[in-house]
């Protein structure tokens, strides 16, 4: 069914499920206009995972936001860019429109469950809610269904636990009522955004295989949202990562790891604590990410880069293909990725 | 024929013996998680334990007895409120007369239980009318913030800046002009200007709670989910945000019963022949020194009704919060 394209960037289906064009957003603060995405761009499909990563303010939250409509405005401002979903552009789709794609089109799960889930509803009546108005179920089939969501997400004792408050889960299982609740409507993309940052190393593993075998069995795109690289490993397909609101690198998960074609992306797998380098010390990033409100001229990455040359300083090095099934933001891709 | 008939009265008295074994196992394991199906709701939830609270029963019992007195006074006493003996000026309690009676010869009981009406209608219409008005105005303006917040804020501010009982005078003065006016229109600008002068804090309260509960990732969450606007506010925020709404409604509305009579005292709110206890403390200013009973009594009645309201207050809010059961 899925043939891989002359790319070889792995599987890609007749359409893509979600394609973000070129998007640009700003947000309007007291010290001035931070320029958060810069020209971001991505596809998933269909039972794809997009593993998206970067460092805190690199991006990643605010693009997922920005394709669920949920960036808060202000001080958020879209000024470029388009999200299509199935071919049709949201952010220009009236409002009635989007709702209707959010949801059962797109669904997303958070961070910390335990806020995002109202504290003064049980978790049945949460996921039941949306059956309801959404589907029109009548309130008995909405908690069978509700009942039968928890158990896919293999929450023990389903039936009691529909009953219960969120503060009476534990993080795990919060989190996993969190995705049965995304779940609810069958969406065709699920976007989890840092969905085990906040859970222990143990119950994180049990989150992400959970994740990848509904994703699996449904067929559906996952955007995977982390910055944790052990996490991308295991379950993306393809990974894009983000720096200073841009894609600095987009290629398939294998491929970035063992050649990267961005310094920013060698640099962010050398600092990875690794079993056959007991004793020595972990390699770092030296410097801090950029502040948003003045991004540095040229390749946002020069000031923190050690191959960087004039050239970075000055120029804005362009995405382009150094080789075939990848995407990168290096004057010096092409180097790089033949020393790896 | 036969069969169905007796397997039905037997079904039916087994039913019985069922619902004793149930009514039993119920004493002692309330709550216990023997009826798996029963819907749990916020509102169920907390009126489960409610139930359990003292504090609510004891408040509960209190204002139960006082709406009682308020809707149906005969009950109560026989002793016509309207009534004045002069003979019996300022003569403290007796059998025949429970409380006294005040200057003019009033029975002080039959009219604390007559008053109760007054004081009680000022009080729940007053607070209905401010949580009403400050708490739509306090959720829209949390909920859509930028120039819609401004302006209510600011149109708030300007009430606000108004002392209460200077507002209320100048209402009352301009509006109620004395001798045409009857029990209900008195009562009605009572209220008004008891609402009009306090929806401000109650907008505040519910403007600070709606935007602390509109930050919240469950609210990103429902909008994420395809939620509209109406929902958002009506589903997420609102029951997140009326906990201190509803505290501030149950003090509040000890408050306006308390305001009632101070205009009343002041000869601007209610006045005779209208009997509250408002009115009652009124008459009684010239006489404490010689007859305390005649602001004994309702002053105790008043302060016991508010108390309970307080009581209620507390006793809700810790309810409605599912993390302190």
């Amino acid at each position: 069914m899925s043939t891989v394209d002359e790319t070889g960037a792995g599987p890609i289906p007749s359409a893509p499920l979600l394609e973000v064009d070129d998007l640009f957003v700003e947000f309007h603060t007291r010290d001035g206009v931070a320029r958060v995405l810069n020209g971001v761009s991505y596809r998933v499909a269909a039972g794809e995972t997009l593993a998206v990563l970067g460092e805190s303010g690199s991006g990643k939250s605010v693009t997922a936001q920005t394709v669920m409509g949920i960036l808060d405005t202000p001080p958020g401002v879209i000024t470029g860019g388009a999200v299509r979903f199935h071919g049709e552009d949201l952010l220009t789709a009236p409002d009635r429109r989007r709702r209707a794609v959010r949801g059962s089109g797109i669904a997303m799960i958070f961070q910390d469950a335990l806020s995002a889930l109202n504290p003064v509803f049980t978790v049945g009546f949460q996921i039941e809610e949306q059956l309801r108005v959404r589907r029109g179920m009548s309130r008995k089939d909405a908690r069978k269904r509700a009942v039968e969501l928890l158990e896919l997400v293999k929450i023990p004792n389903a039936r009691g636990r529909v009953r219960q408050y969120p503060h009476e889960f534990s993080g795990g299982m919060r989190q996993r009522a969190m995705i049965a609740m995304s779940l609810a409507l069958d969406p065709e993309l699920l976007i989890a955004d840092e969905p085990t940052t906040a859970l222990d190393v143990t119950v994180q593993a049990q989150i992400m295989d959970l994740l990848k075998e509904i994703q699996v069995e449904r067929h559906m795109g996952l955007i995977l949202i982390t910055h944790d690289l052990g996490v991308v490993a295991e379950v993306a397909d393809r990974i894009a990562v983000m720096y200073a609101g841009r894609i600095v690198e987009q290629a398939d998960a294998r491929s970035v790891y063992r050649r990267p074609g961005h310094p920013y992306t060698a640099a962010l797998l050398d600092s990875l604590p690794r079993l056959d380098q007991k004793g020595t010390e972990l390699n770092t990033i030296k410097g801090l990410p950029p502040s948003l409100l003045r991004i540095p001229d040229g390749c946002p990455f020069h000031p923190r880069c050690a191959r960087a040359q004039d050239v970075c300083r000055t120029e804005v090095p362009p995405q382009h293909r150094p080789e075939p099934g990848r995407l990168s933001a290096c004057h010096f891709a092409e180097e790089l990725i033949a020393d790896a | 024929m036969t069969d169905p008939s007796t397997a039905a009265s037997a079904s039916s008295i087994e039913a019985h013996t069922h619902v004793l074994a149930a009514e039993h196992a119920g004493t002692e394991t309330a709550g216990a998680p023997g009826k798996p199906d029963k819907p749990r709701s916020l509102a169920s939830d907390a009126w489960d334990d409610l139930r359990r609270r003292p504090l609510f029963l004891i408040a509960g019992s209190l204002i139960a007895l006082v709406l009682l007195m308020a809707l149906f006074p005969f009950l109560f006493t026989q002793t016509d409120p309207g009534y004045a003996d002069l003979a019996r000026s300022r003569q403290g309690p007796s059998a025949q007369a429970w409380f006294g009676y005040d200057n003019q010869g009033y029975d002080i009981y039959a009219r604390t239980i007559h008053g109760a009406r007054a004081s009680i209608v000022v009080g729940i219409c007053a607070t209905t009318l401010t949580v009403l008005i400050g708490g739509t105005l306090g959720l829209l303006a949390g909920y859509y913030g930028g120039w819609l917040d401004g302006l209510m804020s600011r149109v708030a501010d300007v009430f606000f800046g108004l002392p209460f009982v200077l507002g209320a005078i100048i209402i009352l003065s301009s509006f109620g002009s004395t001798g045409t006016t009857s029990v209900a229109q008195i009562m009605f600008l009572v209220v008004m200007s008891i609402a009009v002068l306090s929806w401000p804090v109650c907008m505040r309260i519910m403007r600070s709670a709606a935007i602390t509960a509109k930050q919240q990732d469950y609210v990103k969450a429902a909008r994420a989910l395809g939620a509209s606007s109406s929902r958002i506010i009506l589903r997420h925020m609102l029951p997140n945000a009326v906990a201190p709404v509803l505290v501030y409604a149950t003090i509040a509305l000890g408050a306006f019963i308390g305001a009632e009579a101070t205009l009343s005292f002041l000869g601007l709110g209610l006045r005779a022949p209208v009997v509250s206890w408002g009115v009652m403390i009124a008459d009684s200013r010239d006489i404490i020194r010689v007859a305390p009973h005649t602001l004994l009594f309702p002053a105790a009645f008043l302060t016991a009704t508010v108390l309970a309201f307080v009581m209620l207050g507390d006793a809700v809010r810790e309810a409605l919060d599912p993390k302190t059961r």
